[in-house]
């Protein structure tokens, strides 16, 4: 019974929690100015991505084309002040629509804000993928059947939401001696990764499981696991308009979106993030990181984690895995094709 | 005698229309049934494109739904129309829109030839096979399902209940044995006219119109009662998930469809370029002598549904994380954990290894750092020996390493000195190897030189660890494989309790055991545990040692012929 009532309570306040999020999303549509507006080719059924970056020419023209061969019809972006013609490059693309901001990322709630309009505005109905540039999909199957065949899939097991694991990349040798240029897969660069060593539990809020571990826990945070990046994301969402994004792409509400797994014993399919972030520009990226202190929630505890980037470690392990595609991450148990064959 | 198709149709109108060409060319005449949930501007645009081929006739359009009557009205109508219409068809054909014919029409001709009044459809008893999902089998025939499952779900279990607790059944129709298949066959045209054309067909039908899922009832049922040789098989290939849902083919299934050597195959993902490309295609052999095989399609699609309900052991994952109170076994293989054997033997890991083929850590929950073998600071899948990302989740710990090395047997110590919170897992994994020497925590002590006076405090502590764990694998609950000795009981026999111990890694029995691992001396142990007595603290877990004990222990290394091993 009052096991019971508390639930009630939760999902009461949660409720409250999703509106003041949706009502947060709507005032800060003032925020962003539309620079390219292309929105007009968006097709019912069509499946869209989402994005907020800043300073990302590194990465962009691969990240455009590998989402653009996986059949996303049309990306909607962010730019968040860059400096490196992110913004030009980006409006000149014929399928992007494109938005720029030069508020806090931070107070955005790490551009989540900024983005919830966007979804709020064009996602109804859609399929929609909320990536960062330097986030890959992959899925079961995603050498031969692109994301249309995929949501097909879910809508038919009526699923409205896809989790992905997010698989830090590192190379091998010095983060400083990678050798990568603009349009390269990063995965060639950032062959390797972690194989196990994930933790999960339940996180007592969201009802999601919450999951970290990684490279970045086994040599950035020994002596504080705390503070680990949370690796688990649900990036490909059926969008609804009442549908929030909470922490970057971690939590959702309405609760049962983060239902990306069956309880107790049963797979649901899952897939994985391929996080290129230690590409060389990494200790570019974490000295002004330093400097703008727009981290996830708390900027000042990471300052020793951005230091050590800076350095440059070697982060690879002769128990490090290459990655050789998504049938290896099914063998390892990272992700799971459930049914589909 | 010529094929003529019935085809049911309601969406992706392009592909079906192409599927209609396909069969015109080859010579079938093609009824088509579109769904009335269909848009008319659709339907209309459809039956303009198709303006051009003179064999083709549309059917009066009823609105379909999964598992209702309205999807056998439409066939009966279809093929009512199609037997009218074309005098010279001999046999029906029944087809979806997103049916795909792997091999040309010529080769499906020639089959059937060869096999002339034969019909070729899926129909067995409801007692017989375990295919339905839901736990409605023999209910479907008895119970009435005026609702729909897909729309109206809470209502369609609601009354289904009620029916169930007033315990209504209806009576089937005298001379029906009811059964069930594939929703997609070939019937020949007799079977279909006694059918169509059956005195009791409205009260027939009157019965299957509150039948569940009538399509895949009705005609297997039917055609029981007026065929005269019936192959139970479809030659349309298709497979279905756990919950009766049809798996669709993608491109990446081009080569096992050309090897199943089936006729037809559904459901085709509509943007499956390479499949609608390359397929129908004939095969190489003589072509009327490859028969359909569906093993290797099979084999797939079934081993997808067995880990997609029943999951894989022992995996903890993004998507997966059972309840480990309910588990049965939690890591993903069976391993070893033995406490006290280090303590008595120094150099028992590396004695260990040899003897087995195992891999044997040493202390993987040290307080320290994780102890893995060879004293690697990274093992397999870079698990980190950090011990605080080890505390951190202990039990995930555990299941992730057994998880990575599943391809190996894992052994490792363990101690009252260890980070204990995974003794619960421990005690109750199906797949542990518990083996506990209890009270052999005091030689390390009795070893450090320090007097008993100094020591007091800390063996009170590990003796109180010890016993706790003890306590759980003693648990009725506990379905480890558990082994406990106290130090005295295990030095009266050691050799065979560590042949028990190899036998039981090896999984057999293994050879008998040549070398005993050196073992610490223990002469001035009793001495020591009494003089920890004398402080106070009564070490009643290592038993009751005798000065002789443990020099006999050292002198025997043949096994005693009266002691009978057992696993």
């Amino acid at each position: 019974m009052r096991a019971k009532f508390s639930d009630a309570w939760l999902a009461y306040r949660l409720r409250w929690k999703r509106r003041r999020i949706l009502l947060r999303i709507c005032r800060s549509r003032k925020q962003i100015d539309l620079r390219s507006d292309r929105t007009k080719q968006i097709a019912p059924g069509a499946v869209l991505a989402f994005s907020t970056v800043r300073n990302e020419m590194l990465r962009l023209p691969y990240f455009l084309d590998y989402y653009r061969r996986l059949g996303v019809a049309h990306f909607l972006i962010v730019d968040n002040a860059s400096t490196d013609g992110t913004a030009d490059f980006l409006a000149a693309q014929p399928d992007v629509s494109l938005w720029t901001t030069s508020h806090s990322y931070k107070l955005s709630r790490f551009g989540m804000d900024w983005l919830g309009w966007l979804q709020w505005q064009y996602g109804q109905g859609h399929w929609c993928l909320t990536v960062d540039a330097d986030e890959l999909l992959v899925y079961p199957h995603c050498d031969s059947r692109d994301l249309q065949a995929l949501t097909a899939h879910l809508d038919s097991q009526g699923l409205p939401t896809f989790g992905a694991l997010m698989l830090d990349m590192y190379p091998r040798g010095r983060l400083t001696d990678v050798a990568y240029t603009q349009g390269q897969d990063p995965v060639t660069a950032l062959g390797w990764f972690d194989g196990s060593g994930y933790r999960h539990r339940v996180h007592p809020v969201f009802g999601n499981q919450w999951i970290q571990g990684g490279v970045r826990d086994r040599v950035f945070f020994r002596a504080d696991p705390d503070r680990a990046p949370s690796l688990n994301k649900t990036p490909l969402v059926k969008w609804h308009w009442r549908n929030v994004y909470v922490t970057s792409t971690h939590h959702m509400l309405p609760r049962r979106l983060n239902q990306v797994f069956d309880w107790p014993s049963k797979t649901k399919m899952t897939g994985a993030l391929l996080h290129t972030k230690f590409l060389l520009d990494i200790a570019a990226r974490s000295s002004e990181e330093l400097d703008r202190r727009q981290h996830f929630e708390n900027s000042a505890l990471y300052a020793g984690y951005y230091q050590d980037l800076i350095a440059g470690p070697d982060l690879w392990t002769d128990r490090s895995v290459a990655y050789k595609g998504w049938k290896q991450l099914v063998e390892l148990g990272l992700i799971t094709p459930d049914d589909w064959r | 005698m010529s094929l003529g198709v019935v085809m049911l149709v309601h969406a992706d109108f392009d592909r079906a229309e192409q599927m209609v060409r396909h069969w015109a060319a080859g010579g079938c005449p093609v009824v088509i049934h579109v769904d009335s949930n269909v848009d008319d501007t659709a339907y209309d645009r459809f039956v303009a494109n198709l303006g051009d081929l003179a064999d083709v006739r549309f059917s009066t359009r009823r609105r379909c739904e999964w598992g209702m009557w309205g999807l056998v009205a439409a066939t009966q109508d279809a093929v009512q129309h199609l037997l009218a219409d074309f005098e010279q068809v001999g046999r029906v054909f029944l087809a979806s829109g997103s049916c795909l014919p792997l091999r040309p029409i010529s080769e499906l001709r020639a089959f059937l030839d060869a096999s002339p009044q034969t019909d070729f459809i899926e129909s067995a008893t409801t007692a017989d096979v375990p295919w339905t999902v839901g736990g409605l089998d023999r209910e479907r025939f008895t119970l009435r399902f005026p609702f729909s499952w897909k729309r109206r779900r809470r209502l369609f279990d609601g009354y289904v209940r009620l029916q169930q607790i007033l315990g209504v059944k209806r009576r089937i129709p005298k001379g029906l044995v009811p059964h069930m298949g594939s929703q997609w066959w070939c019937l020949t045209r007799k079977t279909l006219e006694a059918i169509l054309n059956d005195p009791n067909r409205r009260r027939y039908d009157r019965y299957f119109q509150r039948v569940w899922i009538p399509d895949e009832s009705y005609f297997q049922t039917l055609v029981r009662k007026h065929a005269t040789r019936i192959q139970s098989r479809s030659l349309t290939l298709s497979k279905f998930d756990f919950q009766g849902k049809p798996h669709i083919f993608y491109d990446d299934h081009a080569e096992i469809l050309r090897r199943s050597g089936c006729f037809v195959a559904r459901k085709i993902w509509p943007n499956a370029q390479v499949l609608y490309e390359s397929f129908p295609c004939a095969t190489d052999k003589a072509a009327s002598a490859v028969r359909p095989s569906t093993g290797t399609v099979d084999r797939i699609f079934d081993k997808a549904v067995e880990r997609r309900t029943r999951g894989r052991a022992g995996l903890y994952m993004h998507s997966r994380f059972p309840n480990m109170e309910k588990a049965n076994g939690i890591a993903a293989a069976p391993f070893s954990v033995m406490q006290g054997f280090d303590a008595l033997f120094p150099d028992f890991q590396n004695w260990l290894a040899q003897q087995t083929e195992a891999t044997v850590h040493g202390h993987l929950y040290a307080k320290d750092r994780v102890h893995f073998v060879n004293g690697a600071t990274v093992f397999r899948g870079a698990l980190s020996d950090s011990a605080r990302l080890r505390d951190y989740n202990a039990q995930g710990f555990l299941t992730n390493l057994m998880w990575t090395t599943r391809d190996q047997y894992q052994c490792f110590m363990f101690g009252p000195a260890d980070t204990q919170s995974i003794r619960w897992l421990l005690a109750h994994d199906t797949n542990a190897r518990v083996w506990v020497i209890s009270g052999a925590w005091s030689i390390p002590l009795f070893l450090s030189g320090q007097s008993a006076a100094e020591v007091r405090t800390e063996a009170a502590r590990l003796q109180h660890r010890e016993n706790q764990f003890l306590k759980a694998l003693r648990a009725p609950d506990a379905h480890a494989r558990i082994h406990i000795y106290t130090l005295a009981d295990f030095l009266e026999n050691p050799h065979d309790i560590l042949q028990m111990l190899v036998d039981q890694i090896g999984g057999h029995k293994a050879h008998a055991l040549g070398q005993l691992p050196e073992m610490v001396d223990l002469s001035g142990l009793p001495a020591f545990l009494q003089e920890l007595k004398n402080q106070g603290m009564h070490p009643y877990l290592t038993g009751h040692l005798s000065e002789e004990m443990h020099r006999q222990a050292n002198v025997v290394s043949e096994p005693r012929s009266y002691v009978v091993g057992h696993k």
